[in-house]
């Protein structure tokens, strides 16, 4: 078997085993630590559709996450003050219901990824970047100046919403939600990264001349992944809101988009199961470093820096071999 | 002409104060084989991407399989059947040999919006992929990482990707550059061949292999074209010697 | 509404995109001639602000505080030039935005550490405080007028310096052809420093110059950087004029907007939902702005075809 095989699984097995012995040892802290860094996982393996297999560096997926988080405040709001969300020209109650709040997340961001990507998706490089990075800022001033929702206060849900035949006030088992989600979203990507759109967008990434000689433009292939890559982080965005109970226009702060790209990186950019390793990293970074100084962040920018500086390929590059396979 | 595939009429691209093409005209005919020749800096490189798409031209037409291609992307050329190679290998190079064949077969075939098939599994995109590699010579090779190949090997490639795209015209850039000379003899004789499935647009420096091959010789001078016409009549030209092949002949 | 505030908001808009303009010319004028996306602009802007306060502090000159300020940022930019961008200027652009993001959170974290998370203070000087009477009585803040005229003092310095000095002459050669710069016998790297030097002093002269209008606090130079970038892109990439032009197209929509809006709605809704709407849209329009010139010159006013 492959070295990155075995990682996968065995980063798989830790996330399954950790909460599990949180849960016998009566320490719900740990659960909902392991809880954000599936969450987190998911936000970035969201990013790496985009960043790693199509080479968009997006510095703007927080947009993506905060949508997302407030896909979930806004429904939940309404149905916990009772209110319709909307009473012309049809009325829409607000819900409860994760499911519902998961698909309204994933479809909103996908429909502002397609809107943000047609746009920025017309220039390339630098550009990018800060067009991404400006997109997203927008959205959190945006949020900050529109009081309806609570403005730069952001939002309190009291009760986490519900999910058929589960109590998910009960850590182990929201946390069994996430990582269920986690499994999925992982699953859908491994197929589509080693599908004809995975090759072809894999090509674009490498030789804009060459995928066009095979008679298909790059920009479609690029908004593709682009929604893909936004609709999964939304989907990251509405479960950690759930997971707090609470949305505020920091989830749009461009902080949350460096922290997203941070999972990816830290794991190494372009491997399916990069971000999960990136995401667990930085929790327990946050957890031991946190612990260990209140300004945390200077080691986290050093070890970012020694990363990018010395240690391309992040941890995957590190343990599975520097070359990213392919079949 | 109207049985010509490929029909280049009258171009013209000026940069600035360059003219670069200078009212260009000149077609591509079933079964044949066309050479562009020219000094560097004769305006090649201009005129390629006025064909392939890339630079729109200010005036004049291209039409292709009897479509006006003039305002077309390069994708959607290549999707009405250009197959085209470049001078500079522009090939996916952290992909394996087969990947990139296997590319070119999956731009054949359209269906690149699919999600959830694994592309390297899908036997007939594998099957197209290793008889365009046989062809070629680089079957042995497949599993070898785009990277590792030599120049020569690259530009094999090339022309394998080309071929799974089944054009109705090859448009190839230099593909002898680099080759060696057992190299360039054998896909001398490869595109011998070649010319019988689809005709090709040959820009090329080896003279030997432009002589050998070309049932057309084009000269470009200066963004012009000075003269087309068989091989022997380009040979006994004087405009063409004096502006062009004294300076090779004399040597 | 009456037109003495409306003046008196387009001088506020003018004084706002003159001081994005001293933002973004530097990270234009880095990316134009060593192709390097800086994030960490924002964090030369900051310390620019923090010296400044610091210096004024101890020796209670304005003056003084300014050039504590210019000193302090450009040779913050030095180190970090020297210590970590000059490896990435081979790097692509990803590595380019992580490293500097690393860079970020190390000079935050490390100011936070020094000067504590209160904001600092730095008073403007008693001889620029008050306000100055315009023709048609207008009064306005003199020190705000004073950052205009500094700010437009400056980019007419840069525009000569480009223009007419050696150094200019290098810095456009660097644009045009990297190659050629080392052709000509030109000290490449330290050009490099001296530009990224140059680029960190005015964003530093800016964050001490706003300093004394706002809070001296740690994060402050993010949310200017990213209107700098949102200056960049409507202005085009590597452009000094483009950034002149964008940065005031930016100060004037963003500060006209939070006007203007608001009462636009006011003519068709009732007042605090016009409030609310018009603020809200008014704090989306420049990146509207931005969107729009996306959409008909991709590559911005005044780019070139990077």
């Amino acid at each position: 078997m492959k070295r990155e095989t075995i990682l996968n699984a065995a980063l798989l097995l830790i996330l399954l085993a950790i909460p599990l012995w949180a849960q016998s040892a009566d320490e719900p802290f740990i659960i909902t630590l392991t809880t954000r860094a599936v969450i987190f996982a998911i936000a970035g393996v969201g990013l790496n559709f985009a960043l790693g297999f199509g080479g968009l560096v997006s510095f703007g997926h927080a947009a993506f996450f905060g949508i997302g988080g407030y896909a979930m405040g806004i429904l939940a709001y309404h149905a916990q003050t009772y209110t319709p969300l909307m009473e012309w020209p049809f009325v829409i109650e607000g819900t409860k219901s994760m499911p519902v709040i998961w698909l309204v997340a994933i479809i909103t961001s996908a429909i502002v990824a397609v809107a943000l990507g047609a746009l920025s998706l017309r220039t390339s490089g630098v550009y990018f970047i800060m067009i991404t990075l400006a997109f997203a800022q927008m959205f959190f001033f945006f949020t900050i100046s529109w009081p309806t929702y609570g403005g730069e206060d952001g939002l309190s849900i009291y009760i986490r919403n519900d999910f058929p035949g589960l109590n998910t006030m009960d850590p182990i088992q929201f946390y069994a939600i996430c990582y269920v989600i986690l499994l999925l979203v992982l699953f859908f990507v491994y197929r589509a990264a080693h599908s004809p759109f995975g090759l072809a967008l894999s090509a674009a990434r490498q030789n804009e001349d060459r995928i066009q000689a095979i008679g298909q433009g790059p920009y479609r292939l690029y908004l593709t992944a682009y929604v893909i890559s936004g609709a999964i982080t939304g989907l990251a965005g509405a479960l950690f809101a759930d997971l707090n109970r609470f949305v505020s226009p920091t989830m749009f702060s461009w902080q949350t988009s460096g922290e997203i790209m941070i999972f990816v990186i830290l794991g190494g950019v372009g491997r399916v199961f990069g971000p999960v390793a990136g995401a667990a990293l930085f929790i327990l970074l946050e957890h031991q470093l946190g612990g260990l100084s209140e300004f945390w962040h200077i080691y986290l920018g050093a070890i970012l820096l020694g990363v990018v500086l010395f240690a391309r390929g992040g941890l995957f590059g590190f343990i599975a071999g520097r070359e990213v396979a392919h079949d | 002409m109207t049985d010509a595939i490929l029909d280049v009429c009258g171009i013209s691209k000026s940069f600035g104060a360059l003219k670069a093409s200078d009212n260009i005209t000149l077609n591509l005919r079933p079964g044949e084989i066309h050479a562009l020749i020219g000094p560097n800096g004769a305006g090649k490189s201009t005129l390629i991407k006025q064909v392939a798409g890339g630079l729109t031209p200010d005036s004049g037409t291209v039409h292709f399989a009897g479509q006006d291609v003039t305002r077309l992307s390069t994708a959607a050329r290549a999707q009405l059947g250009m197959g085209r190679t470049f001078q500079i290998s522009s090939l996916a190079m952290e992909f394996t040999v087969l990947q990139n064949v296997v590319l070119g077969a999956l731009g054949r075939r359209g269906d690149v919006f699919r999600f959830f098939k694994p592309v390297m599994r899908d036997k007939e995109l594998l099957q197209q992929a290793h008889t365009a590699l046989e062809q070629v010579g680089l079957e042995d090779f497949h599993a070898f990482r785009t990277s590792e190949l030599s120049h020569g090997q690259r530009r094999q490639l090339e022309v394998a990707v080309a071929l799974t795209l089944e054009p109705k015209a090859f448009l190839m850039d230099e593909p002898m550059a680099g080759l060696g000379a057992e190299g360039t003899e054998r896909l001398t004789d490869f595109l011998d061949g070649l010319r019988h499935r689809a005709p090709i647009l040959l820009v090329e420096h080896d003279m030997d292999a432009v002589f050998a091959l070309a049932d057309r010789v084009s000269v470009l001078v200066y963004g012009e074209i000075i003269a087309t016409g068989s091989v022997d009549d380009i040979r006994g030209n004087p405009i063409v010697r004096t502006a062009y092949l004294g300076e090779e002949d004399a040597a | 509404m009456s037109t003495i505030l409306l003046i008196e908001q387009t001088l506020n808009g003018l004084q706002f995109g003159v001081m994005l303009f001293l933002m973004a010319a530097g990270l234009t004028l880095i990316f134009g001639v060593m192709g390097l996306i800086n994030l960490a602009h924002g964090s030369l802007y900051m310390i620019g602000a923090f010296a400044a306060a610091a210096v004024a502090a101890a020796t209670g000159s304005f003056i003084l505080a300014l050039i504590g300020s210019l000193i302090a940022a450009a040779i913050a930019g030095v180190i970090v030039e020297m210590t970590v961008i000059r490896r990435l200027y081979d790097r692509d652009h990803l590595d380019q935005v992580l490293a500097t993001f690393a860079l970020i959170l190390i000079f935050s974290e490390g100011t936070r550490w020094v000067f504590g998370s209160f904001p600092l203070f730095l008073d403007k000087p008693a001889w620029l405080s008050g306000t100055v009477m315009l023709p048609f009585g207008i009064e306005y803040s003199l020190y705000r007028l004073t950052i205009i005229l500094i700010g437009l003092a400056v980019a007419g310095g840069l525009f000569w310096m480009i223009a007419r000095t050696r150094i200019g002459i290098q810095i456009r050669a660097g644009e045009n052809d990297r190659e050629m710069i080392g052709a000509l016998g030109v000290n490449i790297s330290r050009l490099y420093t001296l530009v990224f030097a140059l680029g960190a002093a005015l964003a530093g002269f800016a964050g001490a110059l706003i300093g004394a209008i706002q809070s001296v606090q740690v994060g402050m130079g993010e949310p200017v950087l990213i209107l700098a970038f949102v200056v960049i892109v409507i202005g085009g990439i590597g452009s000094i004029k483009g950034a002149l032009v964008g940065a005031i197209l930016v100060g004037l929509t963003d500060t006209l907007g939070r006007l203007l809006l608001p009462q636009f709605f006011g003519l068709f809704m009732d007042a605090s939902a016009a409030t609310s709407v018009g603020s809200s849209l008014s704090s989306m329009l420049i990146y509207i702005l931005m969107a729009g010139v996306l959409l008909f010159k991709p590559s911005g006013l005044f780019g070139g075809g990077h």
